[in-house]
């Protein structure tokens, strides 16, 4: 079967200050599936991610050469607005940041922001986000209570539920188990497998298990080269480049 | 064996300082309330100063107080509209530009520093430029400007604590800068924005050389902008001045009124601040 693609990424360079981050990177992501960037700490996977949406928009003396295609919209050359850009995509970061307010209000917020305040609609929207995340059953007792009174894992998948609420088509995912523990990690990669079906999921990572575990398409990189890219059992069963090879094999790290 | 007698040596420094500090505090609290509740009154604190009150005939400060509440309130009100978006400006919307952060912040630091009768001048050449009198309105004007840099600076170092993966997630949920800075920054710094009101009001209250020229001194209760107000610290000012002990006393207490006024506002907001810190992430 062969896919759409969903985001490409054109002859993306970045520089923060002199320093040359990401380097002629060529990417194309399928649409609903799960690809994972997958490399070594301080490659620029991170970084390759917020271009997707924009956040290095806040980053100082950051320059940027070449396109994102979302849609075949060059999201970094548009005249969109950028919100617009980014209510496409969920993002999930490294440690959760559940926003300053009570539970049903993470969730609700997306929504209300976009002009949504019938609060019938709202309840119901709340529960079914927090339901598709398995935390409805946690929490539906203690809505009112603050975000941040709930365990880590928690809070990572009521992100999610925020995330999902505001419809996005893309969710990207920088390493969002590195901060949790392994039962709730697993819970996320669950999540992840489920809700690839809909959604586009770009995920950040280092850790090589994860990786196999749950990716369908891979993009390797390495000092801000994307080194090689392929169907998931291509690049880990047969990878072409020694590089690859090398991680695979846990040469480096 | 050196390293413990050095644990040992520092910590009892920080003792001592401690100290010394919390017991001039103390002295400075007890000589105020220790000669000022002998002359506090009923009558201070309801009546307005009567002709001859400065020479210890009867009447109170009550012009004095409700002036200075009216001036700091409205000063510290004014200063909070335009103090509070201006730190939010900076850390929100002047993210990416750090050079001009960092030299709005060493101006703004210059500006704290310039004492409060500077500002007590340059507000009235204002008021001499648009031919103003001494008046509430050019009070409450000359303090805005003299607290404002307290506010913003104070606003600010709250502001930057706030950690840059809230203001992404916010981003990313397809919020505006605007909606991010008021709905979600603030609120996760609220606790921080009150006590920086708090201090901002303290010195607003407590300041008389700003309001010398600009405010004036009255034995009126002011019922308009317009008109001249009276305010604590030159109360203190003019009864300290005066030969007559029994109106030196009357100083005291009009000290000991303008202490309990930055208590109850202080716990007033603790109380208000608390309601919001249990948000915070």
């Amino acid at each position: 079967m062969e896919n759409n693609t969903k985001i490409k990424i054109d002859h993306l360079n970045l520089y923060i200050g002199k320093q040359h981050i990401l380097k002629d990177i060529n990417i194309e992501i399928p649409e609903n599936k799960l690809t994972v960037i997958l490399g070594p700490s301080g490659c620029g996977k991170t970084t390759l991610l917020k271009c997707m949406n924009r956040l290095t928009d806040l980053y100082h003396d950051v320059k940027i050469k070449g396109s994102i295609y979302i849609d075949n919209e060059d999201v970094l050359h548009t005249s969109t607005d950028v919100t617009e850009i980014r209510k496409k995509m969920g993002l999930l970061s490294q440690r959760p940041f559940p926003l300053p307010m009570n539970i049903y209000n993470n969730v609700a917020y997306g929504l209300k922001i976009s002009g949504r305040r019938n609060k019938k609609a709202l309840d119901a929207r709340v529960e079914n986000y927090l339901n598709m995340v398995s935390l409805w059953e946690e929490v539906k007792d203690r809505l009112r209570e603050p975000a941040s009174r709930l365990s880590i894992g928690q809070q990572q998948r009521l992100c999610l539920a925020r995330g999902l609420a505001v419809d996005p088509e893309i969710i990207l995912a920088d390493e969002p188990t590195s901060a949790l523990d392994p039962i709730s990690s697993e819970a996320i990669e669950k999540k992840f497998a489920e809700l690839k079906q809909q959604y586009t999921i770009v995920m950040v990572t280092h850790i090589l298990r994860q990786a196999r575990r749950i990716a369908d398409y891979v993009v390797f990189m390495y000092m801000g080269e994307v080194i090689e890219q392929g169907p998931a059992d291509e690049v880990f069963d047969n990878p072409k480049m020694e590089r690859t090879k090398a991680y695979l094999q846990g040469a480096f790290n | 064996m050196l390293k413990k007698f050095e644990e040992m040596f520092f910590k009892f420094i920080m003792m001592l300082c401690n100290f010394i500090i919390l017991f001039v505090l103390v002295l400075i609290i007890y000589s105020i309330f220790h000669k000022g509740m002998k002359a506090l009154t009923w009558e201070m604190l309801t009546q307005r100063p009567h002709g001859g009150y400065y020479y210890g005939k009867e009447g109170g400060v009550l012009n004095a107080i409700v002036g200075s509440l009216y001036l700091s309130f409205g000063a510290t009100l004014l200063a909070t509209v335009i103090g509070v978006p201006v730190a939010l400006y900076m850390n929100v919307y002047l993210i990416k530009r750090k050079k001009i952060v960092n030299i709005i912040r060493f101006l703004l630091d210059l500006i704290w520093g310039v004492p409060s009768i500077v500002y007590g001048a340059f507000g009235f050449s204002l008021m001499v430029f648009f031919g103003l009198k001494t008046s509430l309105l050019a009070g409450i004007i000359t303090v805005t400007l003299f607290i404002l840099p307290i506010m913003i600076r104070s606003c600010d170092e709250i502001l930057k604590t706030s950690p840059l993966g809230l203001l992404e997630a916010a981003l990313s949920l397809g919020s505006t800068k605007t909606e991010t800075s008021f709905r979600v920054i603030l609120k996760q710094s609220f606790s921080g924005v009150v006590t920086a009101i708090l201090l901002s009001f303290g010195r607003a209250i407590g300041d008389a050389a700003s309001v010398l020229f600009t405010a004036g001194y009255t034995d009126n209760i002011p019922t308009s902008l317009s008109e001249p107000a009276a305010t604590l610290p030159l109360s203190i000012f003019f009864q300290l001045g005066s030969p007559v002990p029994e109106v030196q006393n009357r100083a005291y207490a009009s000290a000991v009124i303008l202490t309990v006024i930055i208590l109850i506002i202080s716990l007033l907001s603790r109380a208000l601040s608390k309601r919001f810190h249990k948000n915070k992430i």
